[in-house]
């Protein structure tokens, strides 16, 4: 089952700084082994946005239904 | 037309208004004071823009701004506020924006004699930013030339979009001529894009070398940097582009120089001896030298009106040709005489300096001169 | 238009360290301007020099990267011969401050229509670290390497007290009050100011012993705060939202009633 949003990951401009994964309230982000962040657990993205707006590379775009309609 | 007496500053103001500047920022500064009061009077009156900023930093800095959105603008100053304006004169000169300099040249160094004339900004004005760079300055020795030159300065200035300096000084500025305000014949406006804003590259050159810069706000989105760009205008660290547009930004102006370049020269065909000189030692130097033609002395003068880009080949044909002694009278230690010493040799060159805050009267000149022809 | 669009594509990824602040002050900015839906034509961007000030290559307006500390004097050009256009500056807390802090009290005293966002990392980054005037009191810096002697600015009360019409501050660990911050600063017609926090992990973290980015950002979140009763925090927030003449409408006026109007 694919969850209400998307957590879309651009490693061409991911710079590996880890701030999403610690704003990330749901561990929905994790570490791959060079650093970058990947989705671990799409499932649990309840689509805040603040791994996107913590992003300082604009790596991250949240898509699907907004919070609050 | 009827001529009006008028200052040489007030003449400055009138000549920038009539080639049509809309924007002017500058600070107070003895003795160049005149031209920002009259823009403040007038400027508003024609629907245009005189602020008085907090420093010159910022006056040529709001200038360039102004500039960039398609504005005629400039600023005054004089000797200490020439020096400050300098960071951002080689701003004006690296991102090819065109930009009016008034430097009213008083005694230096530092706050030096303020209100006394001086020529000692002449390298200052061609040097005084740090990096290879162009510049185009012109030097009126009367109130006429400095209405005329006003223009041209507008000119230049919009034709190869590079910071244009009027060198003016104490003299000139404070001094009142009949003059005649006439309409001015031409006035360039700078070049338009060709291309659409999609293909559009500001800093792409035909052979003219020159930018056709879109004024800002009208759909022409681009970057303006003081850091070594491209054709794009964006930064760029490769070597290519470094040398590339140095070079151009240079050749831009030299490769016109014939153009650029103006200047009188009175008897000189026969000359022993050519008195040369710009601004105000011009009218001492031509009383001098008149004079001595009619006792049948072979003294001829050239009249530089561009100082820069430095007039080399007609001086270095002139020498060639007469093998006279050139006499260099300024008001300075040397400036003009060691630039001239790059295509004159240095024992042909005599100078005439004084840097007491006096003008450089006829007969201080003239006895140089009688000393030459024996 | 979502904010995105507002990027710059082929110049990204940007020149900023992993972890640096300047992103996400740059993110809250675009959204800012993507919920107010600027058009990109009518907008220019003016910064000075910086890493901060790096950050007019990136968005897709009018974008001129001018002197160190001078940005503000090339957009009071711009603004006061197009009043239409909306100009904002991008400025660090030195290119503001220091060698740009007569700019900034004159521009505020003037209460011309700008917005400015100074991103403030309490140090000069490009220069790797040397102390900025809004650098703390005994913070380390590569030229404060016994500690910095100096007493900074409040750059709130600075702006306040040189006549800044709009003056809020936010952080880059407040993502949203920072966009907010920045947005009613550009809905708003005179001299604004937003100060945004934001973390250089590279040198001032480094020099002061923060740690990584995520510690800094953590730092941040916990020593200031959105509160109206900030205690011994950082107020984030609005402080000043008044209404005086704005200098562009004076000077209109002004250029009316000498002119006639012509
Ligand atoms: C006239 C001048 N002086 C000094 C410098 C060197 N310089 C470049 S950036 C900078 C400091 C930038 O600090 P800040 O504005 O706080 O921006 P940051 O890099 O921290 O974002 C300095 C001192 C310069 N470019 N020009
Ligand atoms: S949107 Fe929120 S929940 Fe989803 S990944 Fe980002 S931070 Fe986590
Ligand atoms: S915040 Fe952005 S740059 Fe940093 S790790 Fe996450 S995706 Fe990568
Ligand atoms: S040096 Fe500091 S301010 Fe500059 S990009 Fe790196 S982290 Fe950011």
């Amino acid at each position: 089952m694919s969850g209400r949003f998307q957590v879309e990951i651009d490693p061409a401009y991911c710079k590996a700084c880890r701030l999403c994964i610690q704003v990330c309230p749901k561990k929905v982000l994790a570490q791959r082994a060079d650093g970058k962040a990947i989705v671990e657990n799409p499932d649990d993205c309840i689509g805040c946005q603040l791994c996107e707006w913590h992003c300082p590379d604009f790596a991250i775009t949240i898509k699907g239904e907004k919070k609050n309609g | 037309m009827a001529k009006q007496l008028v200052q040489g500053n007030e003449a400055c103001v009138e000549a920038a208004i009539a080639a049509g500047v809309s924007f002017f920022a500058g600070y107070p500064i003895t003795p160049s004071t005149e031209i920002a009061e009259k823009m403040a009077e007038k400027l508003p009156a024609k629907g245009k823009v005189f602020i008085q900023m907090e420093d010159e930093i910022a006056s040529m800095a709001a200038i360039i701004g102004a500039s960039l959105t398609g504005a005629k603008s400039m600023t005054a100053t004089s000797g200490p506020g020439f020096s400050l304006m300098q960071e951002n004169i080689g701003y004006a000169a690296m991102t090819e924006v065109p930009v009016v300099v008034v430097n009213v040249q008083r005694g230096g160094p530092s706050t030096g004699t303020p209100t006394l004339p001086s020529q000692g900004d002449m390298m200052q004005a061609r040097w005084g930013t740090h990096g290879d760079h162009p510049v185009i300055a012109l030097a009126p020795s009367s109130v006429q030339e400095t209405y005329d030159l006003t223009f041209e300065a507008f000119n230049l200035s919009e034709k190869y979009m590079v910071p244009v300096v009027l060198l003016m000084d104490e003299i000139v500025g404070h001094m009142r001529e009949g003059i005649e305000l006439y309409k001015p014949e031409k006035i360039i406006d700078r070049r338009k894009p060709v291309q659409s804003p999609e293909e559009y590259l500001p800093y792409q050159t035909d052979d003219s070398l020159i930018p056709a810069l879109a004024p800002f706000g009208q759909g022409y989105r681009y970057h303006v940097t003081g850091l070594i760009h491209d054709e794009t205008g964006f930064p760029s660290n490769s070597p290519k582009v470094i040398e590339g547009l140095v070079e151009r930004i240079n050749k831009k102006i030299d490769k016109h120089a014939d153009e650029i370049i103006t200047y009188n020269s009175f008897d000189v065909d026969d000359a022993d001896v050519v008195l040369l000189a710009y601004g105000s030692p011009v009218r001492s130097a031509r009383q001098v030298q008149q004079a001595a033609r009619q006792e049948g002395l072979k003294v001829g003068l050239v009249q530089m009106i561009t100082v820069w880009p430095f007039p080399h080949k007609v001086l270095s044909q002139l020498y060639r040709q007469t093998e006279a002694t050139f006499i260099v009278p300024e008001l300075s230690l040397g400036q003009l005489a060691d630039e001239l010493s790059k295509s004159v040799p240095r024992e042909k060159i005599l100078r005439v300096n004084r840097n007491d805050g006096s003008l450089i009267t006829p007969a201080q000149l003239d006895a140089v001169v009688r000393e030459a022809v024996r | 238009m979502n904010y995105k669009n507002y990027l710059r594509w082929n110049k990204l990824p940007h020149i900023w360290c992993p972890g640096c602040g300047h992103g996400i002050v740059l993110g809250a900015f675009l959204r800012a301007v993507a919920q107010r839906e600027l058009n990109k034509d009518d907008v220019a961007v003016v910064s000075g020099i910086g890493c901060s000030s790096r950050a007019a290559g990136y968005v897709d307006f009018n974008t001129l990267h001018t002197a160190h500390g001078r940005a503000i004097p090339f957009a009071t050009g711009i603004k006061l011969s197009r009043p239409d256009m909306k100009v904002i500056v991008l400025t660090g807390d030195g290119d503001a401050t220091a060698i740009g802090g007569n700019h900034f009290i004159h521009a505020a005293r003037r209460n011309l229509d700008l917005t400015v966002i100074v991103f403030n990392n309490n140090i000069y980054g490009m220069t790797s670290g040397q102390f900025s005037p809004m650098t703390p009191h005994i913070n380390f810096a590569t030229t404060a390497p016994h500690g910095n002697f100096d007493y900074p600015f409040d750059l709130v009360e600075l702006a306040k007290g040189a006549g800044a019409t709009y003056v809020a501050r936010g952080a880059a660990a407040y993502p949203r009050q920072l966009e907010k911050a920045i947005g009613q600063g550009l809905d708003h017609e005179g001299f604004s100011v937003i100060e945004a926090m934001s973390q250089c992990p590279t040198y001032y973290g480094r020099k002061n012993k923060m740690g990584t980015a995520e510690q800094m950002l953590k730092w941040q979140k916990e020593n200031a705060t959105v509160s109206s009763n900030p205690g011994e925090k950082i107020p984030l927030g609005v402080f000043v939202q008044v209404e005086r003449p704005e200098y562009t409408k004076l000077t209109g006026q002004f250029i009316d009633s000498v002119s006639g109007g012509k």
